[in-house]
């Protein structure tokens, strides 16, 4: 009988630490190191550069450029992307925008933060946002839900005057996410993540190495894409099941009192 | 003793098994051929007599300008061919006629031979006029015959002296004829004009305009364009799709260009076997002045007309290119043999020119087209059904906890019937 209360309340115990600390969202795990962050920027999809999360990627270009990246962002996780533009010493006010695409080039709408900010004359940066939706393992084929997969950057200038064309900028992009964890699991996954090419990469693989050629996008996260499955609602369901059985008991055990029914005679 | 050591084995071989899962794909990237033949860049000079002003720190455009094809000379990866084109080096005279073709290929698009590029870069003296249009018409003939990216870098210092040939007309004409040329336009010491046309002709091809004040920065920018080059892009396959899914041209997984006219719609085809998916994205460029209101809408339609998924875009203000894109899965069929289903594409974009732009040749098109195996469908909304949350807890324990009761007092009724008897 010990043993049972003993063992029902470490149960218990476990059931309450477990499943919270598994609930808990926490932002993800920093990349290890910006040794090998690109210093560089693509200028269309085709040759965005690649980054991963947690990487600041850095490029110099000019004003009017359209500068693309791409990162890859995987089920569960809600990205951040934030722009920093270091303008020229002398301008005009100027108006930047971030703009996020998924793998199939769709605009991906912000949440909140600053996606398109005015610089007035005399600022020296401006500093961009982007709070993406949570990117859901699986979605209809009609809807625009973000997807595990490749997502492009882009950072350009869509406000400013001719005299400012081509004056010298710098730009820093970041991007980190927040892990949301089974509260965005849904049932169904994608067989491949949305990375534009990917079925020709898989060709290319299998055939002669030497066939393979430049592909639109390698991308993949530092431990790979995630298979869909696990998410901790196993978890809490898990724990909710063993509380119920525990409960059961309780109850069970409540009807019977304690020791022998009152209206039995001893020696019966 | 023994267990601490297999545990330090242990944490060894993970250690390694983690060291070559990561360092795996990195070597596998590093290790690609760089699509198949040699990029191709040619830097088009403006020679002309203004390139004598000295305003670049102190010294002439001209000597900046050698300064930077030294530099940059010096540190064009391996791979790369390069070339040189002049514009406006031999003819002082002032017939236009004849100005207006003072284009020379100083080195010819090959495999770098460093000093005799800086020998030739070094007998250049500014001379004549600044025929931009036709030094681009002639560099874009410069290119061998190749799949490989090609890049014109264009340094001028004033804006084109040959009207009426628009400089800005041709580079989208040659961006129209070729595949991969993009055009990245340098402006020394720019006034207005000049950045407008320079920033068309770069617009015009998808390339970047930079304005250059100082030596060091036209190195810089040079030697980044030139890296740019050698960077590996996949090639884009040039299709022509048709006014009508019958005529469309069938197309398979890859990367493929088009042009597209102002409210013209193009039709392409692709076949998709039942349990497999079909991803597609579309942009059209903007690569001249339009109007700042457009759009682009991509639909998958069934050979019989009915619409089965579509994406669609639409934005405002200045931009390069705008994008859509949809996927279809296709259900996975019972039959033996099932037959691929061919699903017409079609494009449309809703770009209008600004006044005074002409509509031909038509906007560029980039459509790429995945095919992948794709898996059933959801089932439900959540994860396998699964739930989450302290109410589910509640609601769990809730129910144990009655059922137990029930069961109890059911036993305990039993209990007494058994008795009674």
């Amino acid at each position: 009988m010990r043993i049972t209360r003993v063992l029902g309340a470490a149960l218990l115990m476990l059931g309450a630490a477990v499943a919270p600390a598994a609930a808990d969202s926490s932002p993800s795990p920093s990349a290890s190191s910006d040794s090998d962050a690109p210093t560089s920027a693509g200028t269309s999809f085709r040759t965005a550069t690649e980054f991963e999360q947690g990487q600041q990627a850095t490029a110099s270009g000019s004003t009017g450029d359209y500068l693309y990246w791409s990162f890859p962002a995987d089920a569960g996780q809600r990205p951040t992307v934030e722009a920093t533009v270091k303008l020229p010493e002398t301008h005009a006010g100027q108006t930047w925008q971030v703009d996020v695409y998924d793998g199939l080039r769709r605009r991906q709408a912000c949440q909140y933060g600053a996606q398109t900010r005015t610089a007035a004359a005399d600022a020296t940066t401006v500093e961009l946002a982007c709070v993406l939706r949570t990117v859901r393992a699986w979605s209809e084929p009609w809807a625009n839900d973000p997807l595990p997969g490749t997502y492009y950057v882009r950072l350009t200038a869509v406000g400013l005057t001719t005299a400012d064309l081509g004056q010298p900028v710098d730009a820093t992009v970041e991007v980190n996410s927040k892990d949301i964890g089974g509260a965005a699991a849904v049932d169904g996954s994608l067989a491949k993540p949305l990375v534009p090419g990917i079925s020709m990469k898989s060709e290319a693989s299998s055939e002669d190495d030497s066939s393979a050629s430049a592909v639109l996008s390698s991308i993949e996260p530092e431990d790979g894409w995630s298979g869909g499955w696990w998410s901790d609602r196993w978890v809490w369901t898990a724990v909710g099941g063993l509380l119920a059985a525990l409960a059961g008991v309780g109850g069970y055990s409540l009807t019977r009192g304690a020791g022998r029914p009152s209206r039995v005679p001893p020696g019966a | 003793m023994i267990t601490r050591q297999r545990l330090a084995a242990g944490v060894c071989v993970l250690f390694a098994a983690l060291t070559a899962g990561i360092a795996f794909p990195v070597a596998a990237v590093a290790g690609e051929p760089t699509g198949g033949t040699a990029p191709q860049v040619d830097l088009v000079l403006d020679v002309s007599g203004s390139m004598r002003t000295a305003d670049i720190d102190g010294g002439t455009r001209m000597a900046a300008a050698k300064q930077a094809f030294n530099e940059v000379l010096d540190t064009t990866p391996e791979e790369v061919q390069l070339g040189i084109r002049t514009l406006g080096a031999n003819y002082p005279g002032d017939d236009q006629k004849t100005g207006c073709k003072d284009t020379a290929q100083l080195y010819p698009v090959s495999t770098l031979d460093r000093t005799e590029a800086k020998t030739q870069v070094a007998t250049l003296s500014p001379t004549g006029w600044t025929p931009i249009g036709p030094a681009l018409l002639k560099a874009a003939d410069d290119f061998t015959d190749s799949a490989a990216s090609k890049r014109i870098v264009l340094i001028s210092d004033g804006e084109d002296t040959c009207a009426p040939l628009d400089p800005c007309e041709v580079a989208r004409e040659i961006a129209a004829k070729g595949i991969g040329l993009t055009i990245d336009t340098l402006g020394l010491v720019p006034n207005t004009k000049m950045r407008k046309q320079l920033s068309c002709i770069a617009e015009a091809t998808g390339g970047t305009y930079t304005s250059v004040e100082h030596s060091d920065e036209l190195t810089d920018k040079v030697n980044q364009l030139v890296d740019r080059a050698a960077d590996p892009v996949v090639t884009p396959v040039a299709t022509e799709g048709a006014g009508q899914c019958t005529d469309a041209p069938a197309l398979k997984s890859g990367l493929f260009t088009d042009r597209e006219e102002f409210g013209q719609q193009r039709w392409y085809r692709v076949d998709v076997e039942p349990g497999q998916e079909l991803r597609t994205s579309v942009s059209v460029a903007a690569d001249r002045a339009v109007n700042p209101s457009y759009g682009v809408l991509l639909r998958a339609v069934t050979v019989h007309g009915r619409e089965i998924v579509r994406g669609e875009s639409s934005g405002n203000g200045r931009t390069d290119v705008i994008s859509t894109g949809l996927r279809y899965p296709k259900a996975d069929s019972d039959e033996d043999d099932p037959a691929a289903e061919t699903v017409c594409l079609q494009v449309t974009n809703s770009f209008s020119a600004a006044s005074g732009v002409k509509a031909t040749p038509g906007l560029p098109l980039e459509l790429t087209v995945d095919v992948v195996d794709a898996p059933s469908s959801s089932s439900d909304v959540a994860s396998f059904g699964l739930g989450r949350g302290w109410w589910l807890l509640g609601l769990l324990v809730l129910v144990g906890f009655l059922a137990g009761l029930v069961w109890g007092w059911v036993s305990r009724w039993r209990v007494a019937v058994w008795r009674t008897n």
